[in-house]
């Protein structure tokens, strides 16, 4: 069980730790804000409040995806890193290798987008990549995919490092997921949530960056020998396998933080339990195999694929609400908890997460899919979870970081006021496309319809306030990482 | 009623069970228990958690029953017997539609594939809400099976990025009613 001390010794990060720590974070945090300008420019056109032209508006939802989408995986990458070092021994050569490989890969996805004029969408389905009708050029598209591959390169570096490390210190991966505990026995109270976590992760996204490796490997083959033709089918199924474990495991990776740092500020324990292993356990697998739920509307696809989609989308649910929402829950209920800034937005991570996954497992449903399938709805459920989910949890480290520099956690009236702004700005973002959703307006349009307006300028104007409330966070963490020197205080030397 | 209406009250109500769940655990918050009260929740919480994955348990098998008999898409390897039959080619950025007059409370089946990359094809009722949709694939024909009830303009959408003019692809279908020759 961690540590109930709210600043632990063994958290404290040596020079070289430190510095690759902040690489990774300022680096995210100024991606994020640049991302969520980059959608802002795409729901002020689908308003008709700015004069972007359709190719500008695609160039740019690819870039929005393809960087948010890899933002969030670099920044709960450090999340995960952050306290699995505190449990087994990480090589800083594998997680800083992963940083390199990654703003390499961005490098090229920037490069591939904005002078190769790119605009596949982030999901780059077969064939659009080499059948641009002359808007993108070959080379721009092999670009594209080996900066995806690049970035996948580094993960991989980095889940070799830390599953050796987990099985260096467990024996295996199945111990570090507490297998051995499913069926009986004493649970030992020490084990890290953290390490289970981190194996649940290492295991499906490695599955996932491997598909994606193997269909990247084949579209760019196709793509300088269109003799090599692909299964368009088969080629979208490898897809959603890969992006829909790469954007999931975000969240796997981020809640640790919850994990770790929620039960510091309630000041009451949370141990490892039978069903919590349970429910990683189960997570591990129906996260690997709950893809088809993406192809319910490709009905040449096998049966038994959408009925596996369907039910293990319901299935997913469990997890999340009776296992880590219930326990979050339980945890806060009556602990005299202090509300600060890394408690708070551990609570709304965990509301964000929960609340967000309601339209997604009933999106799960052919019936519904059959009517919502990439209307709105789609990018309002994974906002929901991203932005009031993924991003607080990854805000709840930071902000307990830079807490932890002065030794005592961030509460200023400033904070909270980004806080206020962040959540009616996001909470309204979201529900805008979620109600747009179900009036059937279409995701991806550049245009819209002008009955459709309303919905977009409301979207605009949240997702304003939103940005306001994330440029405060931004600010305050980048200037509270820089700000404190590492040997500031004497009872929390530099290692 | 609307089938999107419905489903959007069912998010709001999931959504707002779970939001009051958070409400009440931090309106709890502040105050901590001492050792009785703490194992008294401790006993409360555990028994609530079997109740609701027994509730969730049963909800979602009886949903995913429900849902799924009949299964919701039409054979895709047998002659699907309709009156009338549309074959849809999408090609970037157009729709090429074998046949746009249809009659209502007919069945129409749709034989829909693309000659390039991935389409999306949506029918969008005359109240701008989609009724049904499926990919169209190169290389693959996924069939659609509907009955139009209600005569009017029905616009097809794509709903699959495609490119640069995937919003433009658009087409039209008009839905005569039974009988009506005009």
């Amino acid at each position: 069980m961690s540590s109930l001390e709210l600043y632990p010794q063994d958290e404290k990060l040596p020079r070289g730790e430190h510095v690759a720590f902040n690489l990774y974070m300022i680096t995210a945090l100024l991606l994020f804000v640049v991302m969520m300008l980059l959608g802002l420019t795409m729901r002020m056109t689908q308003a008709d409040w700015t004069p972007v032209q359709a190719a500008m508006f695609y160039k740019v939802m690819t870039m929005h995806g393809a960087g948010m989408v890899g933002t969030m995986s670099l920044a709960s990458t450090a999340v995960m890193w952050f306290f699995l070092r505190k449990y087994v021994s990480l090589h800083l050569w594998a997680f800083m290798s992963n940083y390199v490989l990654f703003m390499l890969g961005a490098l090229c996805i920037i490069w591939a987008v904005f002078v190769g004029d790119f605009a596949s969408a982030w999901t780059f389905l077969y064939p659009l990549p080499v059948h641009s009708m002359g808007l993108w050029s070959n080379g721009a598209a092999a670009l594209f995919m080996v900066g995806y591959l690049l970035i996948g390169v580094g993960m991989l570096l980095f889940y070799l490092d830390a599953a050796a490390a987990i099985i260096h210190r467990f024996g295996n991966l199945g111990r570090g997921l507490g297998l051995q505990w499913l069926f009986g026995g004493e649970i030992d109270p020490n084990h890290p949530k953290a390490v289970v976590a981190s194996t649940m992760v290492i295991i499906a996204n490695s599955l996932g960056i491997l598909a994606g490796a193997v269909v990247l490997v084949m579209c760019l083959i196709n793509a300088y020998d269109p003799e090599v033709a692909l299964n368009a089918l088969v080629v979208k199924n490898l897809i959603y396998w890969f992006g829909h474990m790469i954007i999931n495991a975000t969240i796997y990776m981020g809640v640790i933080a919850v994990y770790e740092l929620l039960p510091r500020y309630t000041g009451k324990p949370y141990g490892v339990s039978r069903p919590f292993l349970w429910s990683w356990a189960a997570s591990t697998l129906f996260v690997i195999i709950v893809f088809p739920h993406h192809l319910l509307m490709d009905y040449a696809e096998p049966r038994w694929m959408l009925v596996m989609g369907q039910i293990i989308s319901y299935a997913a649910g469990f997890p999340v609400f009776l296992v880590t929402a219930y326990g979050v829950l339980t945890n806060i209920h009556h602990s005299g908890l202090r509300w600060t800034m890394p408690s708070m937005l551990a609570v709304l991570a965990l509301f964000g997460w929960a609340a967000g996954i309601v339209p997604a497992i009933i999106d799960g449903t052919i019936g519904v899919n059959r009517v919502m399938h990439n209307t709105q709805w789609v990018p309002g459920h994974f906002h929901f979870y991203l932005l009031l989910g993924v991003l607080p949890m990854v805000l709840t480290l930071l902000y307990h970081v830079v807490g932890s520099r002065r030794r005592a956690p961030v509460n200023s009236g400033t904070d909270r006021a980004g806080l206020l702004l962040y959540v009616v700005g996001g909470i309204s973002f979201c529900m805008v496309f979620l109600y747009a959703g179900h009036m059937s307006v279409a995701r991806r349009f550049s245009t819209h319809l002008p009955e459709w307006l309303p919905y977009d300028q409301a979207g605009s104007i949240a997702a304003m306030v939103l940005i306001l409330g994330m440029l405060v966070f931004a600010t305050r963490i980048i200037v509270g990482l820089l700000k404190a020197p590492i040997d500031a205080d004497p009872a929390h030397p530099a290692g | 009623m609307i089938f999107q209406n419905v489903i959007w009250a069912i998010t709001l109500t999931g959504m707002g069970l779970v939001a009051l769940g958070f409400i009440y655990a931090v309106t709890q918050a502040g105050r901590p228990a001492d050792a009785a009260e703490a194992a008294r929740a401790h006993r409360t919480s555990t028994t609530l958690r079997r109740a609701l994955f027994a509730a969730l348990l049963l909800l979602g098998i009886g949903i995913a029953w429900a849902s799924l008999r009949p299964f919701p898409i039409p054979a895709q390897h047998a002659p699907l017997q309709a009156a009338q039959v549309v074959d849809v080619v999408g090609h970037q950025w157009t729709w090429d539609v074998s046949q746009t007059h249809l009659m209502a409370g007919e069945p129409v089946e749709f034989r829909v594939t693309a000659s390039d990359v991935n389409h999306g094809f949506a029918i969008y009722a005359p109240d701008g809400r989609i009724v049904i949709q499926t990919q169209a694939m190169p290389g693959f024909t996924n069939k659609i099976l509907y009955t139009f009830l209600t005569p009017g303009t029905y616009r097809i959408m794509c709903l699959e990025y495609c490119g640069v003019a995937h919003n433009g692809m658009t087409a039209e279908l008009d839905v005569a009613a039974r009988g009506d020759k005009s």
